[in-house]
């Protein structure tokens, strides 16, 4: 166990270091002058863009520019400063939480429904259920959010008047809606994917052996079916997480919501790269971390896995 | 294909021919599984007419798509304008059917250059395994640690204005998409590598380009497609995310997400401008998922 999370942890390291970079080399390597852009159209006089520059680190090669910003993302939490001199990080730590609780919200959203789901097609294989069910995961994969999102604004919030079209101000209730349209497509994933693992756990051997026992059915698909069919489901639900904080650039914006994904879209269109590099390698950061919490978790989970 | 002697026998053949005695070979025994899915005629029935929309646009619509009349903006459907005007007083139903070119041109570059370089890629690791093999797959573990969205948007934000917004689009989505397909075809040329045939194949003195495109290619293609078919509706819907972000297809090129971002200001008090669009949207991801899933049953007869 002790090695497998070594060498686990280890494996990570390159990844991130290697992710951070490509991100950064794309929008810094670029031909151009960023302090000119800064300066809009007054030149600055050469004092004052020696001086930014050497500020910056304008005039270093780019690993070295690269290693000044991303020890300081590492070691101190600083994620740089805006043109207008704002720490990134002081506006991510503003908007990170609302991401997070819309992310969350929309993980358990796919929890319930998609297991349950799930749950209710590999019970009822073959039927007209488990048809239906195969049916609509495949309408809600294709459906894009940006659709999705409007449709149901429109109808659920503006029709009929069931959720706040907008905004967070009603607090967890108003991350349910957004946070289902987030959700939509994971969702019928993990139906599929519960589907198919309750299928082939029900299979195997053990499942006979306590059906032949004589235990009853509830307990068979409870304790000993569905216990060891979660096991692939947990780690999809926690690699997720960090594909749900990146898509919610999206959902944020159909909704209104001033999260993390609002702040990359300001950041693009003010044309702020620090704002851009800083949201996107913290939501890569917060992706690498939940797959290796997951690959741990699966080790604790599936004790074949350690024994490698 | 099918008649290819160095191809192995791959499927039992369920679906003998009555004029040869040949097993069937998997396209064929594919193909006819296919034609009786309905799942697949109705996504194929989808696709062409899609098709037809892109190259001949005029044949579904004779009024001009960029002719708007600001007096007339947001006028409910009529005769003349089936799905009405939108926020500029342009035809919605023209400008949503010329916009089916650009994401289907979108999607099926992106698909094709991800196939591409994805799959050479990932026969070359495969293939050649060792150094190569570690080089290639640990980067694209690094691509695979970027969210999709996220790295295309970070791409086509700091080059638009660069270079043309549809070709930048491809690219953006290019960059970050060739890794799933590297991994499929990877794995699917290490499973085929150490066959007989190959084996036998290279003890004749086959060189390692024969070995690779006669061989390694046509018993690892399967999964490729399967998954590009899939991937071409995930493209769609992502060129319209970005374009609905500001970074996609610019103006006055036409794109369906870029409709339904200019209808979003008044879309609660006239939603038809982007629903239109929205439902074009989605019927054309639909029918690409629906299509892939429909080939993937039939070409994996594992699923059988």
């Amino acid at each position: 166990m002790g090695r497998y999370v070594i060498r686990r942890l280890l494996q990570a390291i390159p990844v991130l270091l290697g992710a951070t970079l490509l991100i950064f080399a794309i929008v810094f390597a670029l031909p151009g002058d960023p302090i000119r852009a800064l300066a809009g159209e007054k030149p600055p006089s050469p004092q004052v863009v020696e001086v930014l520059r050497e500020q910056y680190h304008l005039n270093d090669p780019l690993l070295l520019q690269y290693w000044y910003y991303i020890s300081g993302v590492l070691f101190r939490g600083d994620f740089g400063t805006t043109f207008q001199n704002v720490p990134v990080g002081d506006l991510m730590k503003a908007t990170f939480p609302t991401t997070l609780q819309l992310a969350l919200t929309a993980l358990m959203i796919q929890a319930v429904i998609g297991v349950g789901l799930g749950l209710w097609a590999a019970l009822r294989r073959g039927k007209a259920e488990d048809t239906m069910i195969l049916a609509s995961t495949l309408i809600l994969i294709s459906v894009p959010t940006l659709v999705s999102g409007f449709v149901l604004q429109l109808l659920l919030g503006v029709k009929l008047g069931l959720f706040p079209i907008a905004g967070t101000s009603e607090g967890w209730y108003s991350f349910l809606l957004p946070g289902f349209v987030l959700a939509g497509g994971s969702i019928a994933y993990l139906t599929r994917l519960t589907r198919t693992s309750l299928v082939e756990t029900l299979r195997s051997d053990y499942i006979r052996t306590a059906v032949a026992k004589g235990m009853n059915r509830r307990r068979v698909v409870g304790r000993h079916g569905l216990r060891n069919a979660l096991i692939p489901l947990v780690t999809f639900l926690g690699a997720d997480l960090g594909n749900l904080m990146g898509g919610a650039v999206i959902t944020e914006r159909i909704f209104n919501i001033n999260g993390v994904g609002s702040l990359l879209i300001r950041g693009v269109y003010e044309r702020q790269q620090p704002i851009v590099v800083g949201v996107v390698t913290a939501l890569v950061l917060v992706y690498i971390l939940a797959n290796l919490v997951v690959d741990l978790m699966y080790a604790v989970l599936d004790p074949r896995i350690r024994y490698e | 294909m099918s008649s290819s002697v160095a191809s192995p026998p791959q499927s039992g053949g369920r679906h003998q021919k009555k004029q040869n005695d040949k097993p069937a070979s998997l396209w064929s025994d594919a193909w006819y599984d296919l034609r009786r899915k309905p799942a697949f005629v109705i996504s194929a029935i989808l696709i062409g007419v899609l098709l037809l929309m892109a190259i001949w646009p005029t044949l579904f619509s004779s009024v001009d798509p960029r002719a708007c009349d600001l007096s007339v903006a947001r006028q409910a459907p009529s005769a003349g304008h089936l799905f009405g005007r939108d926020n500029l007083g342009c035809d919605v139903y023209s400008r949503t059917i010329h916009a089916a070119r650009n994401s289907i041109v979108i999607g099926v570059l992106t698909t094709v250059l991800v196939a591409v370089i994805g799959g050479l890629l990932g026969m070359v690791a495969a293939f050649y395994a060792s150094m190569t093999d570690t080089v290639l797959s640990r980067l694209t573990e690094i691509f695979f640690a970027i969210p999709g969205i996220l790295g295309a948007l970070l791409i086509a934000s700091t080059f638009r204005d660069q270079i043309n917004s549809i070709l930048l689009v491809i690219v953006s989505l290019t960059v970050l998409s060739w890794p799933m397909t590297f991994r499929i075809m990877r794995a699917a040329v290490i499973t085929a590598k150490n066959q007989d045939f190959v084996v036998a194949a290279r003890a004749l003195g086959a060189g390692p380009s024969r070995l690779m495109f006669r061989h390694l290619l046509p018993n690892a293609l399967a999964p490729v497609i399967v998954v590009s078919t899939i991937n071409l509706g995930v493209f769609i819907a992502a060129e319209a995310a970005l374009s609905f972000l500001g970074v996609g297809v610019q103006s006055p090129d036409i794109s369906w997400g870029l409709m339904i971002s200019d209808a979003r200001d008044r879309f609660l008090d006239a939603p038809l401008p982007l629903i239109f669009p929205a439902v074009f949207l989605s019927i054309t991801v639909l029918a690409f998922i629906m299509l892939g899933d429909a080939v993937r049953d039939a070409l994996d007869p594992k699923l059988r």
